[in-house]
Parts: C-alpha cells; sequence; structure tokens
C-alpha cells in the first residue's frame, strides 16, 4: 500500500514557519553585531577623545553612509534583543504551543522593525 | 548508581547558563542606558565627558561590554560548530575570535578609564 502523502517538494510551495525565520534572523544578526564591534568602540573613542573628535563623531554619525549603518546595527541589535526575549521566556516553558510560538514571533518581526523605524525617524 | 556521561565535552550547561545571565545583564544595561541618555539636559561635549566619567558609568559599561564579549564568544562559537566543518579552519576562526575578544576588552578599558 502506497500512501500519497503531501510532499511539498515545489521549491515556490515551501515556505520557512515565521519561527524558522526569527530563529535565522536571531543568528545572523548576532553574527553582523559582532563583526561590527569594532566600529561601535572606536565611534565611543572618537566621541570622548577630545572636543576636535567629539566634533568629527558627530559629524560622521550624521553623514548618510554612517547613519544607514547604524539604523541597520540598530535594527539587528532590537531584533536580537527581541528574539532574545522571547527565547527566554520558551526557556521558562512559556509560549512553546504551536499558536503563541507563532505570535510571539510575528510580534519580535514587528516590535523590532516598529522601533527601528521610530528611532530612524527621530534621527533623520 | 551509573554515572553516565554522554558528551565528551562538559561546557553545555555552563555555556547555556551564561548566555542568558549575560543578555539579561545587557538588556537591564540597555534600559539603564537609554534613560540616562533622555535625562541628559544637552549633548554636547562637556556633559558627555561627565557622564562617562562617573565611576558608575565606567563600572556598569564594563559589565555591559564583558558580558558582551563572553555572550558573542559562546554565540560565535556555535555558529562554527554548526558551518565550519573543518576542524583546522574552525580551530583557527576560534582563535580569531579569541583574540579579538580579548583586544576589545582592553581597548575598552583604555576607552573608559581614558575618558
Amino acid at each position: 500500500m502506497s500512501k500519497s502523502r503531501p510532499k511539498h517538494l515545489d521549491l515556490t510551495k515551501i515556505r520557512f514557519p515565521v519561527m524558522a525565520i526569527v530563529s535565522g534572523m536571531h543568528r545572523i544578526s548576532g553574527a553582523v553585531l559582532f563583526l561590527f564591534i569594532p566600529l561601535l568602540l572606536w565611534l565611543l573613542q572618537q566621541s570622548l577623545s577630545t572636543p576636535q573628535t567629539f566634533e568629527a563623531f558627530k559629524s560622521a554619525v550624521s553623514g548618510p553612509l554612517l547613519k544607514l549603518i547604524l539604523l541597520g546595527l540598530l535594527w539587528a541589535f532590537l531584533h536580537h534583543l527581541c528574539a532574545g526575549i522571547r527565547h527566554l521566556a520558551l526557556d521558562l516553558d512559556r509560549g512553546t504551543e504551536l499558536g503563541a510560538a507563532r505570535a510571539s514571533s510575528q510580534a519580535v518581526l514587528v516590535v523590532s522593525i516598529g522601533l527601528t523605524l521610530v528611532a530612524g525617524a527621530m534621527l533623520w | 548508581m551509573v554515572n553516565r556521561q554522554v558528551v565528551g565535552a562538559h561546557y553545555g550547561l555552563r555555556d547555556w547558563l551564561a548566555q542568558r545571565v549575560t543578555a539579561v545583564v545587557m538588556a537591564i544595561y540597555t534600559l539603564l542606558f537609554l534613560a540616562m541618555l533622555v535625562g541628559m539636559p544637552k549633548l554636547d561635549y562637556p556633559h558627555w565627558k561627565v557622564l562617562w566619567a562617573l565611576p558608575a558609568v565606567r563600572y556598569a559599561t564594563l559589565l555591559f561590554l564583558l558580558s558582551l564579549f563572553i555572550h558573542a564568544w559562546v554565540g560565535m562559537r556555535n555558529i562554527f560548530m554548526d558551518y565550519i566543518k573543518p576542524t583546522n579552519l574552525r580551530l583557527v576562526l576560534y582563535v580569531v575570535v579569541i583574540l579579538s575578544l580579548v583586544w576589545y576588552a582592553v581597548w575598552a578599558v583604555q576607552i573608559l578609564w581614558s575618558a
């Protein structure tokens, strides 16, 4: 007896569940944040060294390129933070049901993108 | 009683815990730092300088950064364990990450205490 299982090998139909997307983005955002640690430390150093480097820091972070990079890093940070808080809740056995897990994943995406847009609007 | 060791390396639980403890430290610091930024009367160089000369800010930031570096080590090691199969390359990458993080820690102390 051969069962005809619903094999979704059609690449246009296969979808990652939102939990998997959030989980993958947690990892990618973490790696990106690691790679940009030296830039952020350098910026902190510039802002503190002398009044001249402080002014240079201010004009550098108001340039479009660095501003865009920092906004991207802010998104990575916020996503990592929100997904991390969700992870801690899962560790404590909260929200492990399918519906709750899906809803909290969507919340992570919405909240982190929303906060990034708010910060972007304020900084721009 | 059978005391069974199913894995050769015993760092699993320790690193799992370190990852979470450092995460909580960083989350709390983020909220406090944000509150402090909002509470600043003016964001110019003298005010900025005074803020970073406060011992509480220096030590809290150092705690945050050391937590970050431990957290980053566990995370990067996990990523390399999952994706980098050749042992030689993986060990080289571990060493690069460790040395980078140690360098950042020294640099951070230098930034915080010369400010």
